[in-house]
């Protein structure tokens, strides 16, 4: 029996759905190792305690809550202080971090403080006697590698999405600590926060994705994309890297191997061919639907459902039939 | 300034990899190797900084066996001023083995900026960038997507998931780059004569225990195929039943 560490990330005084499943993980690993407790690391602005019992929901029996003013964005310098702390002195089996941006910024440090094996993006993983065994795609996806964590504990981040947040009701017990460094001190200095849009679904988030391509010939028609996307009501607009490099959309649109990796339930690919650098961010989509003129485009070779066409023309009809579907309940 | 950066051997992506029969590594027969990507920028960042503020130097690293030279050339031929390499029998999956290595030689290097690139393109970790900042106890800002240095202080961007913010840091600093900053130049002929004579030094790596160890590689299961559902609009309602009644996503 060994108890796990979780580290919940938040974001704006919110949790981010990939705190829930690093805690759920850490419950699965606890209860894989005999029942240990799963302790959760929740820091933020004073009143971020409020959120210590959605994590107890999920599965943590102790949320170690960080109150601090200068923490109201995250601090790798601080938050990765902190963590190593309390890793060092928790003896626990595991530490759990998200493969988000925060998280890769953050468990890297932790591991190199504490001398500790890590492994990154992981997408899977179970205790094999005092190892821990994890898998992790590499290659762009099109290798799995299977990799062991020797001593404790062993860090890991969790591709997001990769395993779902499952409810596992604990005491979610409070308790308060310091940063472990004055957050003032930090020698990296947050100036500004930028959002991506008003309440906009990220792309990490959203059950639905919508994406387009060059297939889309220009940045205005990617409008056609938005309104499909509104259309779902849950759906987030991505990009392919030639789209991004283009300047039609941010580069924080980008899917793929160099962008962010996603699994909605439902990824809607508008006018990309699929190029592997592509598909390696989207190839674990549940659901897989393509629109591309070229019938013979990579991207129907992962698509579930496929319709040969001009994009431009197709998608206003999906539109309105998915629009129409919907008000159908 | 004085500019280091670590930079990755790896192969070209679009292909198709094969297992290689340890069950261990891909395959390389037939692999092109080039820069890692990122670390192609983060040469490229280092070269303008140097160009655009007045004298300074620029080190390539490499870890790895005597193949990881052509990278360093590769840097070299760029512009990069001198080149070391790092050697060792193969590249650990350990990542902090890596950066014990790196923060080895860095360490008493007196330099300004230590750039690495976000990620490698074969491994994917993104980590030994901060594992080295946190092993030399230096400021870290990873996957920037800008960076301006004036007077010994940076600002860069760093793209969040629908988000950003601007982090401020004084140097000598880690930073690792990422989309957005300059695509790698081509080298030129002047450039590729002029590499042939730049120091390249090799010394032993010094990684250490390794703790995070490859049990296998393998090629994941491909995905079942799929179908066509029908051609341009016309084929719009059949889609939404099959997402409404078969996928369930609808």
């Amino acid at each position: 029996m060994a108890n796990t560490f979780a580290m919940a990330e938040s974001r704006g005084g919110a949790l981010r759905r990939v705190a829930l499943e690093a805690v759920s993980a850490a419950r699965a690993l606890a209860d894989a190792s005999g029942g240990g407790e799963v302790h959760a690391l929740l820091a933020g602005a004073p009143g971020i305690a409020s959120l210590a019992p959605e994590l107890g929901k999920y599965g943590a029996d102790v949320v170690i809550v960080v109150e601090h003013a200068g923490l109201a964005n995250a601090n790798s310098e601080v938050l990765a202080a902190t963590a190593a702390v309390r890793i060092r002195s928790g003896g626990y089996r595991a530490a759990v971090f998200s493969s988000s941006a925060q998280g890769r910024d953050l468990a890297p440090r932790v591991a190199a403080k504490l001398g500790v094996a890590m492994a990154a993006d992981v997408t899977s993983f179970e205790l094999a006697g005092d190892a821990l065994v994890v898998r992790h795609p590499a290659y762009a996806g099109k290798v799995i590698a299977t990799l062991r964590l020797t001593g404790t504990p062993a860090i890991l981040t969790l591709r997001p999405g990769a395993r779902a947040a499952v409810e596992s009701a604990k005491a979610a017990r409070v308790e308060s600590a310091q940063p472990a460094i004055d957050p003032a001190s930090s020698r990296v200095v947050v100036k500004e926060m930028i959002a991506g849009g008003s309440a906009k679904l990220d792309i990490g988030d959203a059950p639905v994705i919508v994406s387009g391509g060059r297939g889309l010939k220009s940045a205005e028609n990617f409008k056609l994309v938005e309104d499909l996307a509104a259309a779902f009501g849950n759906a987030a607009v991505g990009a392919t890297r030639a789209v991004t490099d283009d300047g039609w959309r941010p580069h924080s649109d980008q899917i793929g191997q160099t962008g962010r990796q996603v699994s909605p339930d439902l990824y809607v690919a508008c006018g990309i061919s699929g190029a592997i650098q592509h598909i390696a961010g989207m190839r674990n989509s549940r659901t897989i639907v393509a629109i591309n003129k070229d019938k013979d485009a990579p991207i129907f070779k992962v698509a579930d459902y496929g319709i040969v066409g001009d994009v431009l023309e197709v998608l206003p009809v999906l539109t309105a039939a998915v629009k129409q579907a919907r008000s159908q309940g | 300034m004085k500019i280091a950066v670590c930079i990755k051997r790896g192969p070209d992506m679009e292909t198709r990899f094969k297992i290689a029969a340890s069950g261990k590594a891909v395959d390389e027969a037939g692999l092109k190797y080039d820069l890692s990507d990122f670390d192609g920028y983060a040469v490229e960042t280092a070269l303008q900084l140097n160009e655009k503020q007045g004298p300074g130097e620029t080190v390539v690293i490499s870890l790895g066996p005597d193949v990881v030279q052509e990278q360093l050339r590769k840097a070299l031929s760029m512009g990069a001023d001198r080149a070391v390499q790092l050697k060792s029998d193969s590249v650990p999956v350990d990542g902090l083995a890596i950066a014990r290595a790196l923060a080895a030689e860095l360490q008493s290097g007196g330099y300004d900026l230590i750039l690495f690139g976000r990620q490698a393109v074969d491994s994917a970790n993104a980590t030994v960038g901060p594992m080295t900042a946190e092993l030399l106890n230096l400021p870290c800002a990873t996957a920037v997507s800008t960076l301006d240095i004036a007077n010994g202080r940076a600002t860069a961007r760093r793209e969040l998931e629908g988000a950003a913010e601007v982090v401020e840091f004084a140097l000598p600093a880690v930073v690792t780059v990422d989309e957005g900053m300059p695509r790698a130049r081509y080298p030129s002929l002047k450039g590729i004569m002029a590499a042939r004579k730049k120091p390249l030094e090799v010394k032993a790596a010094q990684l250490g225990e390794e703790r995070l160890t490859l049990e296998k590689m393998e090629l994941p299961p491909e995905r079942a195929a799929g179908r066509i559902v029908g051609e341009g609009p016309g084929a719009v309602p059949e889609l939404v039943r099959l997402l409404h009644t078969e996928a369930k996503v609808l």
